[in-house]
């Protein structure tokens, strides 16, 4: 269970380009859903997501996972909560690394390191197995560096990786955005897979309203800083882009004037 | 070259060649520009040499400057990570101030080392020449070292280590706490550069105030030189690589200096050396162009 209570996040304060990124947030998130978030750009997305990660602190409000107030924690001491994809596909994993010993790093995650062997025969079998379940052939290329690896590829081995050990909550930053649509759409199935195996607690950023409606449970949408929409269940079934555009109208007001970027 | 000549290339090769296994932890390992090593050297000689006239065991001595030059290592990631200090002028500001304190330790510029025991002395009854067991010495010595420093870059904290390095942002959402890794890492570094000092101090027969200057620039010559000659495509190659760069990079100079016919003599080896470096560093990049422009006037013509 996530609880974010009245979070205020703003960049450049008392600048002229003071951005008010995050305004009085209120988000409640149980066990096991599977939430996306939409919203256009400068909506808040990313930095709601890093607010949760520890990336990005706090000017007001608390952070809480299970209960306990994580909002003064480093990146490091929540990551034993909190696993992440990002959208960059260099970004999440370390390119001169070998794919196992990207994958012995995910595995320590949340526990302390020491002087053991990061990279045994027991453990390079189970990362075998866990390579070859995704299909893509790299499960007798585990020695091979990670900057070998295509976009796709590499957004796969980061998703086994933000999985490997137990969390309270995946995040997942537009982590389809920068692959073609077909390894975008395999990205995606395999999400699917992997979040549904175990019921995991999921925040998934993306900006596809298309996509934001056919995987999770919930769907949000930010705009300025503020969660504007927030539909799940029923009320969610059956709802269309162009429904959504409309909900998002109705409730802001106003004619949106970049559903283009929202539709994309 | 005589063979003593070449034995004390491969003398002086080996005990750099820790030296540039601190400068492949710092530059290559954790990507972290630092040039403490100028003051940590001579500071690991001046604590060794200090501490043996004062009557101290050369180990426990040696020792001593180990402990040393990793203090010195951790006042610059100290510097870095908790004061947010830009590595470079953190590392920078350091070795300024280790040319006080290695002043301050020696209480003059220079502290001889004649007729004291060394660490090399109970090797003595060996009965081989001084030539040839500081080599063998250093050899074992060097070998050790690279093991220890392949077991734990092997490990779990060291692959956090070059997780920070290689991406810090990733790194610290696996858990990784980044900032404590480089004040590790830095300390490590220059401990194994304080170890080469005290061990230089104890083979030329004392310690001097000037013997850090460029320190950092040898150590980087031999790490690019390595590079250059051997694959560093895992960690041990990577390490090997640098003790034989380092080798090397006598070997080279040495053969330099015995060649008449080009006049140079030793005040000449720091200017030698900072162009080569130059020119290894910017090597690669000049042939990755010249060979695609023939590539491409091939394809044209």
């Amino acid at each position: 269970m996530i609880e974010m209570r009245d979070i205020c996040v703003t960049f450049n304060a008392g600048m002229v380009i003071e951005t008010r990124a995050l305004r009085s947030l209120e988000l409640s998130i149980p066990e096991g859903e599977f939430i996306t978030v939409i919203g256009s750009n400068g909506a808040g997305k990313t930095t709601l997501l890093n607010t949760i990660a520890g990336e990005t602190p706090v000017d007001s409000g608390s952070v809480l996972i299970d209960g306990t107030d994580v909002t003064t924690w480093s990146t490091a001491r929540r990551a034993r909560l909190a696993a992440r994809v990002f959208q960059d596909p260099m970004a999440g994993t370390c390119e001169n690394l070998s794919i196992e010993e990207n994958l012995a790093l995910a595995s320590a995650r949340g526990r302390s390191r020491g002087l053991r062997s990061a990279v045994n025969p027991g453990r390079r079998k189970d990362f075998q197995a866990r390579i070859g379940a995704l299909g893509l052939g790299l499960d007798d290329r585990l020695g091979d560096r990670m900057g070998l690896l295509s976009g796709g590829q590499r957004q796969a081995v980061s998703l086994v990786m933000a999985t490997l050990n137990p969390m309270k909550i995946l995040l997942l930053d537009e982590h389809t955005a920068a692959l073609d649509p077909k390894t975008a759409a395999y990205v995606m199935d395999l999400t699917d897979r992997i979040v549904g195996d175990v019921g995991l607690t999921t925040l998934m950023v993306t900006h596809s309203m298309r996509q934001a409606l056919d995987h999770g449970t919930r769907t949000l949408m930010l705009h300025e800083g503020k969660i504007v929409l927030d539909v799940a269940a029923e009320q969610r079934k059956g709802l269309g882009v162009e429904d959504l555009l409309h909900l998002f109208e109705s409730v802001r007001g106003s004619q949106l004037d970049d559903d283009k970027l929202l539709l994309s | 070259m005589s063979l003593i000549a070449f034995l004390g290339s491969i003398e002086t090769g080996l005990l750099f060649g820790l030296v540039a296994l601190g400068v492949f932890l710092s530059f290559r390992v954790l990507n972290f520009p630092d040039l403490t090593v100028d003051g940590s050297l001579p500071l690991g000689a001046a604590t060794s040499a200090t501490l043996i006239v004062n009557g101290a065991d050369p180990y426990l001595a040696t020792l001593a400057a180990v402990f040393a030059g990793a203090c010195a290592g951790l006042v610059t990631a100290f510097l870095n990570v908790r004061l947010k200090i830009l590595h470079l002028l953190a590392s920078i500001l350091t070795m300024i101030g280790l040319h006080t304190v290695n002043l301050r330790i020696m209480g003059k510029p220079n502290q001889a080392l004649l007729g004291e025991e060394t660490v090399f002395t109970p090797f003595e009854g060996l009965g081989l020449p001084y030539y040839w067991l500081i080599p063998i010495f250093l050899l074992i010595l060097v070998t050790l070292v690279l093991v220890l420093l392949n077991l734990y870059l092997g490990s779990e904290s060291g692959l956090g280590m070059r997780a920070t390095g290689s991406n810090q942002r990733m790194a610290a959402s696996q858990g990784i706490e980044t900032g404590r890794m480089k004040l590790l890492g830095i300390a490590m570094s220059n401990g194994l550069v304080g170890l080469a000092g005290a061990l230089f101090a104890q083979i030329q027969g004392g310690a001097d105030i000037t013997m850090g200057v460029g320190v950092i620039v040898v150590g980087l010559a031999a790490v690019i030189l390595g590079e250059a000659v051997l694959s560093t495509r895992t960690i041990l190659l990577a390490t090997i690589a640098c003790i034989l760069g380092s080798i090397l990079y006598r070997l080279v100079v040495a053969l330099a200096l015995n060649a008449e016919f080009l006049g140079l003599q030793a005040q000449d080896l720091k200017l030698i050396t900072a162009v080569l470096v130059v020119v290894a560093m910017t090597l690669p990049d000049a042939r990755r162009r010249w060979l695609s422009s023939r590539r491409k006037s091939g394809a044209s013509s």
